[in-house]
């Protein structure tokens, strides 16, 4: 079969840049990413049906003649489902916004955690459930609390939430 | 040509139209939804008596001529994983109606939830059925895009955050898939499977490597394969419990089915089984490594969700027709006990008003039911005989022993490892949560700097409020209890399931009997 080499490019570069905004921090930003990503994987549909050819319509033209119609209806889908999860990223965005006024895609709790608990060199939780969590029924231990510290990161610890 | 196959799809999507219109009638839209999830699970299981007995139910739909349309496939494969996600699916919703009969939490909205939880069945169901890969593509939208509204219902801000990755990491995924779909049909001028299965063989090496590649990656983002497993443990715990243990119960299982499709149907003498193999081992450990060093339970439970992902990609990657058995039985295995030990963990919550290990204790005392209800499951995921956990990694291993390659031998050695961290992993909760009594638990939490923020209190604390409810909810507790005596029955009908997981892994090797059930004249 032969290909566009105009529309590879193009699909590269669309691909590229999607690729590149994705990795930015503002949901914004990867939301355009995305769009530019799925425009560049459309187009990569589009050369895979081949040259460009007539209507797809019967009488019109030879079956020779005729662009292969299934990777066009493949990408209207595509776009479809594109377009509703950009609303969706959007609204997400907006949501953000409204709760942190920003819309920076945020790390991960744990990982957080791991560097403060890191930062201030002390042993996770779990170490210490490990190490003293199983009291015996005469363990009258009395267990001093240690004083306040100030939390660097801030209190983002635990999503109490269910 | 069978008019049954589309309904397991159709059905759950028009019961999500009149839900969306019974929105102000949460009993209709109760009515509705445990309905039309029940004649779910009542269809599958006529789709599985029919596909063992008479081979695989194909429906073309739409009446276009043969290799042209959309071909809706229930072999014994598919047949067996739609009838344990409906059933799986039907007793998270009765839990569901249970937590939200009586809960004041305006955080979930019900009135969305339940359409949008059907057409999260819709997606399902269709992944299972979709005979060609863009229909394939298109259930994992249907899926996704209600597990995106799921995962954020409510917008509340650890939602939010946990939802903006998922959504991210499972749009890119998405993209990938439909670049693969792109690749698959300027390679070969086709989507169908059982075309593709023809087909690819003719293609040269390295282009088929590429397409296998290109669709392996994409799958195994959504079934969380190690090292594209490090969005499941930081977006699942936030979501509400139901929500959280449908998703962990199926969701990475349609990933892990559409490994098993394309590897066993499109691409069976893969020069890829050493880096599924290889694959599968460091999901394995990584993970159960993660959810020992967890001290939250969903994340933990998370974690092993993501080791014993592993155990299936074992199985699959092993290619022989015990391989694929064991990892059958082992999905069938899974989805029951993932699911119903998050439906523990939502008891759990409601009952002693945290999930992590940090602020329970006494719970044994406390809710003797629970400890039992906790126990059974998590006994079966640890592997302990006789139940199905055990019976499933016996399979796997066996199928590993026969193999008895050296990549496969390691692969033994990590499921028997990982089965003992598991064990150790749940040993710990148990011992944490249910043996010591919520005074040790809060005078831990006193010497416990890191525990100490967030304000929430812990268990004792709550008890000398008294302001945890005394009793739960009968349905939800009844629907766990029936979920668990489902996948202990796992073990009873063990001999007969290992029967037809042995016969539906035939099929899938041998390949011919898919092939002729959807393009009876064999045309190319």
């Amino acid at each position: 079969m032969t290909a566009n080499l105009t529309l590879i490019i193009v699909a590269a570069t669309s691909v590229g840049g999607g690729v590149y905004l994705m990795l930015e921090r503002s949901l914004t930003r990867v939301l355009i990413g995305l769009v530019m990503l799925s425009n560049g994987v459309n187009l990569m549909l589009l050369v895979a049906s081949g040259p460009a050819g007539r209507a797809p319509l019967s009488k019109l033209a030879a079956p020779e003649e005729m662009s292969d119609p299934l990777p066009q209806a493949l990408i209207l889908t595509a776009i479809v489902i594109t377009l509703g999860t950009t609303a969706f990223i959007l609204a997400m965005a907006h949501r953000n916004w409204e709760l942190n006024g920003h819309d920076d895609v945020q790390d991960d709790v744990e990982d957080r955690t791991v560097r403060r608990l890191a930062a201030e060199d002390v042993p996770s939780d779990t170490y210490d459930l490990t190490q003293r969590g199983e009291f015996t029924a005469d363990d009258e231990q009395t267990v001093s609390v240690p004083p306040e510290l100030p939390d660097p990161v801030g209190s983002d610890r635990r999503d109490e939430d269910s | 040509m069978n008019l049954l196959v589309p309904l397991p799809v159709i059905l759950p999507l028009f019961a999500a139209g009149l839900n969306l219109m019974l929105h102000r009638r949460q009993v209709a839209q109760r009515v509705v939804s445990t309905l039309t999830l029940a004649t779910v699970v009542l269809l599958a299981a006529v789709l599985l008596v029919l596909a063992d007995r008479e081979g695989p139910q194909v429906m073309w739909i739409g009446a276009w001529p043969e290799p042209l349309g959309i071909s809706l496939v229930a072999d014994r494969v598919s047949a067996l994983m739609l009838l344990v996600s409906a059933t799986v699916t039907l007793a998270v919703m009765v839990f569901s109606i249970g937590q939200g009969m009586t809960s004041e939490d305006t955080g979930t909205p019900m009135s969305i939830y339940h359409p949008t939880f059907l057409v999260l069945v819709a997606g399902v169901a269709n992944a299972f059925l979709a005979g060609d890969l863009f229909n394939l593509f298109v259930s994992f939208e249907i899926l996704l895009f209600a597990s995106y509204v799921l995962l954020t219902l409510g917008g509340t801000g650890p939602r939010i955050r946990a939802g903006t990755i998922y959504v991210v990491v499972n749009m890119l995924s998405s993209m990938l898939f439909l670049a693969s779909v792109a690749a698959v049909y300027a390679a070969t001028g086709s989507l169908n499977l059982a075309q593709l299965s023809q087909r690819l063989g003719d293609l040269p090496e390295p282009v088929a490597l590429v397409l296998q590649l290109m669709l392996l990656v994409t799958f195994a983002i959504k079934a969380a394969v190690f090292p594209l497993s490090f969005w499941l443990p930081d977006s699942y715990p936030t979501a509400p419990t139901p929500v959280t243990a449908v998703f962990a119960g199926l969701l990475t299982k349609v990933g892990v089915y559409a490994i098993l499709r394309t590897q066993s149907l499109l691409f069976p003498d893969s020069p890829l089984q050493g880096l599924l193999l290889g694959a599968a081992l460091l999901t394995m450990i990584v993970g159960i490594l993660g959810a020992v060093a967890q001290s939250d339970l969903k994340r933990m439970l998370s974690f092993t969700l993501v080791s014993h992902i592993g155990y299936m990609v074992f199985g699959i990657g092993l290619a022989t027709v015990a391989g694929f058995s064991g990892a059958i039985y082992y999905v069938v295995h899974h989805i029951t006990i993932q699911t119903s030990l998050f439906l523990v963990l939502g008891l759990i919550e409601r009952r002693a008003g945290s999930s992590s290990l940090l602020r329970l204790g006494g719970l044994a005392r406390l809710a003797p039911l629970l400890g039992v209800l906790f126990f059974v499951p998590a006994m079966n995921l640890a592997g302990i005989p006789p139940m199905s956990g055990f019976l499933g990694k016996v399979g796997l291993i066996e199928a590993g022993l026969e193999v008895g390659t050296p990549l496969a031998y390691a692969l033994v050695g990590g499921g028997v490892l990982t089965s003992l961290l598991t064990l150790y992993a749940v040993a710990k909760a148990w011992n944490l949560a249910f043996w010591r009594t919520p005074e040790q638990a809060h005078e831990m939490v006193l010497s416990l700097r890191s525990a100490r923020d967030g304000g929430a209190r812990d268990l004792y604390e709550r008890l000398e409020a008294r302001d945890l409810p005394t009793r739960l909810p009968y349905s939800m507790t009844t629907s766990t209890a029936a979920l668990i005596a489902v996948s202990l029955g796992l073990t009873l009908a063990a001999g007969p399931l290992y029967g037809y997981t042995e016969r539906a892994a035939e099929d899938l090797k041998a390949r011919v009997v898919y092939v002729e059930a959807v393009l009876p004249g064999g045309s190319r």
